[in-house]
């Protein structure tokens, strides 16, 4: 196992490069899903003030 | 219409586009990790190790398909903003510039495991040679577009002038890929081969192939992820985004 993480003496350059990889797929990930809600919640508050626009004129 | 052209304008319709990879994402993205594991797992555990390199080179396991990923994303990108400037297709507006941040995290991610690999091998992070010169001009032509696409309030305008920009940068395209063989340059020149034999052993040739189809996959995954939303984002005033908005209609999220 320690020959494993050692990397024949590059373990810091291999690991590394694996943890700057699934990093940045991990925000890749994320990104759109966090954007998602954020346009959700957007799209939710103009129907909600709509709806109140309506109920006043009404 | 035959069939062919029925099926794209049915995939084409922005409802049908947001519950079709509604549902696809999540497989897209379970494939690409199980196929991308197995892959690490060949790469990291099975494979020899070099006798030149002994084991930095390991790093060509992501570098080498995130490098092939950021040229296929770029090339993807402006196909569709070839489509969204000559016919206006909206998905393929969208489409294109959804592809954009996820070749530059492709990009990026070359970079950057070049440059570690660089260190131990070379002796240097950075050196101004062709192939590197030319694969950073192509994250600052991604980051151009993503860039252009947000400095303009109107979405489907910010689209087509960044959809420009983009298509004028294809001409960098071909300058990374044979910048190996044009210039006599530090980085080193094509190992695999699509027509005659690899330069590698297949103990390290099917990691990296499995790799580079394990990001192929990711990459439809990320830009259906980031399509559905701008097209949700876009469409926000009609009758099916609100339905999706009220939660009664549920995506992948």
């Amino acid at each position: 196992m320690n020959d494993f993480l050692a990397m024949g003496g590059y373990g810091a350059y291999v690991w590394s490069s694996y943890a700057i990889f699934a990093l940045a797929l991990l925000i890749d990930y994320i990104t759109p899903r966090l954007r998602n809600r954020r346009v959700i919640a957007e799209l939710r508050g103009r129907m909600k003030r709509q709806q109140r626009r309506q109920e006043k004129s009404a | 219409m035959n069939t062919l052209t029925l099926w794209f304008h049915k995939f084409g319709s922005p409802p049908t586009f947001h519950r079709v990879t509604g549902l696809l994402i999540p497989w897209l993205f379970a494939a690409a990790l199980l196929i991308g594991l197995v892959g690490l797992y060949g790469g990291l555990v099975l494979a020899p190790a070099d006798y030149q390199q002994s084991d930095a080179y390991r790093i060509i396991f992501i570098h080498v398909p995130c490098a092939w990923m950021g040229l296929f994303a770029y090339i993807f990108m402006a196909v569709n903003a070839f489509i969204a400037l000559v016919w206006r297709i909206k998905i393929s507006e969208i489409l294109a510039m959804a592809s954009a941040p996820v070749g530059a995290w492709f990009t990026a991610i070359t970079l950057a495991t070049g440059a570690i690999w660089g260190k131990p091998m070379w002796g240097t992070w950075w050196t101004w040679d062709a192939r590197l010169t030319s694969e950073l001009v192509l994250l600052f032509l991604f980051l151009g577009v993503i860039g252009l696409y947000n400095a303009i309030e109107d979405r489907r305008q910010a689209a087509r002038a960044a959809a420009f920009l983009g298509l004028v940068g294809i001409v960098n395209v071909p300058i990374v890929h044979f910048s190996v063989s044009w210039w006599n340059t530090l980085h080193q020149g094509t190992t695999v081969r699509l027509l005659g034999p690899s330069r590698i052993d297949s103990s390290m040739l099917w990691p990296l192939l499995l790799l580079a189809l394990a990001t192929h996959i990711w990459f439809f995954a990320s830009v259906f992820a980031r399509s559905r939303v701008s097209l949700l984002e876009l469409e926000g005033g009609k009758e099916w985004a609100r339905a999706i908005a009220l939660g009664t209609e549920h995506g992948h999220e």
